[in-house]
């Protein structure tokens, strides 16, 4: 269970993160989303306590983030930022090993060796597993990013904004693989998306974001109502159901 | 690669409306008023060292000198005047004014805010240009030292902006960063020399500025920058031109190239010099024309009077300074100038940080 | 353990043992360097020579090891590969101290004071300040490295006009003597604090070494690092007291080397082809100890020269930045 409580984030006179109450439960994919400048990637980096709070309290497993020894959290919870840039010249291998640290401070362990292999076979990373990083295509390296990510075992997994610089195909095939960690490695799954139809397709539960509190939050389908997108992106969007999927569409 | 400050320039001249001709009126005064501070502070300067001179004494030469009368007493005032103190304060000034335009013509030209001769390899190239005329032919008068020097100077100008050529990307700060490795590089090669050659005092004198040697006879040299500093001031606004770069330059009918090298010479000479007569003063050209191009822009013609004035008025505080706080002692002007140019410096830095990230 | 069959083990096999072949061999002639710098045109001497060049490799290893090991841990806390201590200006900072010191207490008095006391006190005030200095650069608005580049630059232009200022307020005529301390010399290295700067270092050292798989978390960035588990704010301060303590000591035995530190990191890096801390740092240090001891020996006792050495690695380490800083400009 992830609580957070009053949460207030200013740089400033700016509150980026204006108050905000949220309880998400173990389990499924929950989506953040809203316009920019909502305060969603603050959010997120609050609540995996990259950023301090100027007010509330987030605690994960009735665990306050802010307050507990780093690796302790780092075995319950990580996070993938949005760039991840490294000045490390790494390989695939070395980086998804190194979501094993919190376990292992640096001597995996046979087991550690195993689930890094796990990692990188559920990322279909095998034939790149000894490259660098510098090498790789910007889906590939998204891709090792992620299984770093899942490799460090946590119940919960929070990702910002995963699908930028994603195409259209590797967009889809990362957000069937998030669903994947869900369904079949049962981590709750928290991820900050731009594109209200993806949200609304691979989600089970939709927190909308606008001005730095919550507005909106529910399954997809409460979600996407002309009425209810038109208070998040102060934006006329007409929803259609094709195929028994709701999809919004901008007026032209 | 861009400036971070945008530019205005003679457009807003040739714009001039009622209210800029009165701000312009009010520079004009304050200009003077400047002037006249400097000219206080020279006319302080003769009167500062270890042999009494008061005005007093100055007074009493002249009138002897009136009358073709006066004793030893007046007679060796008016020498140490004259040998001294009065070519010691010419050369500040001189020396000042003339650095701080070099660095204004390379900020405008190489189009870097923080690109000035030491920190493009220029006055490394001119100290090692000293030191192998030194070696191969110390005989040479002072002018052929510095022509030698001058010709180093311009070579280690030359290897920067072709270093800098090679690099297409190049963020602001890359820029000085190179000129300052460069620098390094060259220094490193000519203290091993000057070192497997005995000559690592001479080299000392070359690299810290130090007017404390100044002596008639030794620095007439100096008035050759004053002659460089009214070339660029004639030739203003082609640097102002070259200064918004080829293509405007081509566009506006100007020989890019021959601006650029015009400007080049003007720079590699006047470091030329000023390392052979007084040595190196670091930063001294590179803080001025900031804090003038934040005042008053980047219209060369508008900003050259006034990075001179202020360019002599700092050197010749700094030495003040030096001269005054460890009296009898003197403190090597590149000393002082190093610890206020590096801390304006710093501050210019780190002030624009959000504009130059 | 058997040896993997194959499939995805196998790739990284020889990558693992790439490091410790490298190191085996630097190792080696390192070695080879210390016997060489002990035996070398010896001419029997042997009861004057032994004590005195073994004095002088000891403390020429402990300058290696310094270096190189803040280099890299300097590095690996600022995320990049360009800057060092030096560049940043650390040993102009210990320097600016020992004069400022000599200032506000007077070399008469401080002459008096035992110099391992005096060394202590210095290390100590240098902690601090190296500690305020990093934390006012590299805290708060996030730099670009270049404009950090040029800072330290900057700064270690200020430290040094304002030692030599200091200098010669405290007595001008004595501005030679002091002078010496300002330029570097492997072959004059004040051997009167070789035991407690031998204990420091090895103090620095072990807290080093227990954190070295954190250090290499570090290189993920301070977010990832903090995601894993590693208190970033807590491991960065304890790097720089290491780093402080290290610079204080290669300062106070040979003076300020600018670039030797960026020279042989990047070699270390380059050669040991592994991001671990546990074969970059002995790679670092051992090419350090070669570098010095093997150069030294060649210059002063091959080639006649005296204390030529740190201007030929100050000319090299500056090309090796110069280069840095083109591939960078280019990337």
């Amino acid at each position: 269970m992830i609580q957070v409580s009053g949460a207030v984030k200013a740089y400033g006179d700016v509150r980026v993160v204006d108050g905000v109450d949220l309880a998400l439960a173990p389990g499924g994919i929950t989506s953040i989303i809203g316009p920019n400048g909502a305060g969603k990637s603050t959010l997120l980096s609050c609540v995996a306590r990259l950023l301090d709070l100027d007010g509330g309290t987030v605690t994960v497993d009735g665990l306050d983030v802010h307050r507990t020894a780093s690796d302790v959290l780092a075995r319950r919870l990580s996070m993938l930022r949005q760039d991840n840039h490294l000045t490390a010249r790494l390989t695939v291998r070395d980086l998804v090993a190194f979501g094993r640290y919190p376990w292992s401070k640096g001597r995996p362990t046979p087991d550690d060796d195993r689930l890094v292999a796990e990692a990188l076979a559920f990322l279909e990373l095998e034939p790149f597993a000894g490259r660098y990083l510098d090498e790789l295509s910007g889906g590939q390296r998204q891709r090792a990013f992620v299984a770093m990510v899942l490799c460090q075992g946590t119940d919960y997994v929070l990702l910002d904004e995963p699908l930028n610089n994603l195409d259209l195909r590797h967009a889809v095939a990362m957000m069937r693989l998030l669903r994947r960690a869900a369904d079949e490695l049962g981590r709750t799954v928290v991820v900050v998306l731009h594109d209200v139809n993806v949200a609304a397709a691979y989600s089970d539960h939709v927190v909308a974001m606008r001005d730095g509190v919550v507005v909106h939050q529910g399954a997809p389908s409460t979600l996407m109502r002309t009425e209810v997108l038109a208070e998040i992106y102060d934006l006329e969007l007409a929803v259609h159901h094709l195929d028994g999927r709701p999809v919004a569409v901008p007026a032209l | 690669m861009t400036l971070a400050a945008p530019r205005p320039t003679a457009i807003a001249v040739a714009t001039a409306t009622p209210a800029a001709h009165a701000a312009r009126g009010g520079r004009r005064g304050l200009f003077a008023g400047v002037a006249a501070g400097v000219v206080v502070l020279s006319a302080v300067s003769l009167f500062v060292g270890v042999s009494e001179l008061t005005p007093a004494h100055l007074v009493r030469a002249l009138a002897a000198a009136a009358t073709g009368t006066g004793d030893a007493e007046t007679q060796r005032s008016a020498m140490l005047l004259l040998v001294s103190r009065v070519p010691r304060t010419v050369a500040v000034l001189l020396a000042g004014a003339g650095m701080a335009v070099a660095g204004m013509l390379m900020q405008v030209l190489v189009r870097n805010r923080f690109v000035e001769p030491s920190t493009a390899g220029t006055v490394e190239s001119a100290v090692l240009g000293i030191l192998v005329v030194t070696i191969v032919a110390p005989g040479v008068p002072l002018m052929g030292k510095m022509a030698v020097a001058a010709v180093f100077a311009l070579a280690g100008t030359a290897l920067f902006l072709r270093i800098l050529r090679a690099v297409p990307l190049r963020s602001v700060l890359v820029v000085p960063l190179i000129g300052l490795m460069l620098g390094g590089v060259i220094s490193a090669a000519t203290t091993f020399v000057a070192y497997r050659t005995d000559l690592l005092q001479s080299l000392g004198s070359w690299t810290t500025g130090d007017f404390s040697g100044v002596l008639r006879g030794r620095y007439e040299l100096l008035w050759l920058t004053l002659a460089l500093t009214v070339v660029a001031y004639v030739a203003a606004d082609r640097f102002t031109v070259a200064g918004m770069g080829r293509d405007v330059a081509t566009t506006l009918g100007l020989s890019y190239r021959a601006v650029m090298n015009l400007g080049l010479v003007i720079v590699s000479l006047v470091s030329a010099v000023v390392v052979v007569t007084v040595g190196m003063v670091p930063f001294l050209g590179l803080v001025v024309p900031n804090v003038v191009s934040r005042l008053l822009g980047d219209d060369v013609r508008r900003t050259a009077p006034w990075v001179a004035l202020l360019g002599a008025g700092l050197v010749l505080v700094c030495d003040l300074v030096g001269r005054v706080v460890r009296y009898p002692y003197e403190i090597p002007v590149g000393v002082v100038v190093g610890v206020v140019g590096s801390v304006l410096f710093l501050h210019l830095l780190l002030r624009r940080d959000a504009r130059v990230a | 353990m058997p040896a993997p069959a194959a499939g995805a083990s196998a790739s990284t096999a020889p990558a693992d043992r790439r490091p410790a072949r490298v190191l085996a061999v630097l190792g080696l002639v390192a070695a080879l360097c210390v016997v060489g710098f002990l035996t070398v045109d010896a001419r029997g001497a042997w009861d004057f020579v032994l004590p005195f060049r073994g004095v002088k490799v000891v403390a020429l290893l402990l300058v290696a090891y310094a270096i190189a090991v803040s280099t890299v841990l300097f590095q690996t806390v600022t995320e990049n590969r360009i800057l060092t201590p030096s560049i940043m200006g650390f040993d102009a900072l210990y320097v600016a101290l020992q004069t400022g010191l000599v200032f506000a207490v007077g070399s008469a008095r401080l002459a008096a004071v035992d110099p391992h006391l005096r060394f202590a006190v210095e290390v100590l005030l240098m902690v601090g300040l190296a500690g305020l200095l990093f934390r006012w650069l590299f805290t708060g608005a996030r730099r670009s490295l270049h404009l950090l580049l040029l800072a330290g630059i900057v700064i270690g232009v200020l430290l040094r006009s304002v030692s030599s200022f200091l200098q010669r307020l405290i007595d001008p005529n004595e501005f030679a003597v002091l002078q010496d301390a300002l330029f570097a010399s492997f072959n004059a290295v004040d051997t009167e604090l070789l035991g407690l700067a031998a204990l420091l270092v090895a103090g620095a050292s072990v807290v080093a070494w227990r954190e070295r798989r954190a250090y290499d978390v570090l290189l993920l960035g301070h977010p990832t690092a903090t995601v894993l588990g590693v208190d970033h704010a807590r491991t960065v301060t304890r790097v720089l007291v290491v780093v402080a303590v290290l610079v204080s000591v290669s300062t106070a035995l040979v003076g300020p080397v600018t670039f030797f530190g960026l020279l042989v990191a990047h070699l270390a890096y380059q050669l040991v082809g592994s991001h671990q801390h546990r074969h970059v740092l002995p790679a670092a240090a051992l090419l350090a100890a070669i570098t010095l001891i093997g150069g030294q020996a060649v210059l002063e006792h091959v080639l006649g020269l005296d204390t030529a050495l740190s201007v030929v690695v100050e000319l090299l380490g500056g090309l090796v930045l110069l280069t840095l800083l083109l591939r960078e400009g280019r990337r």
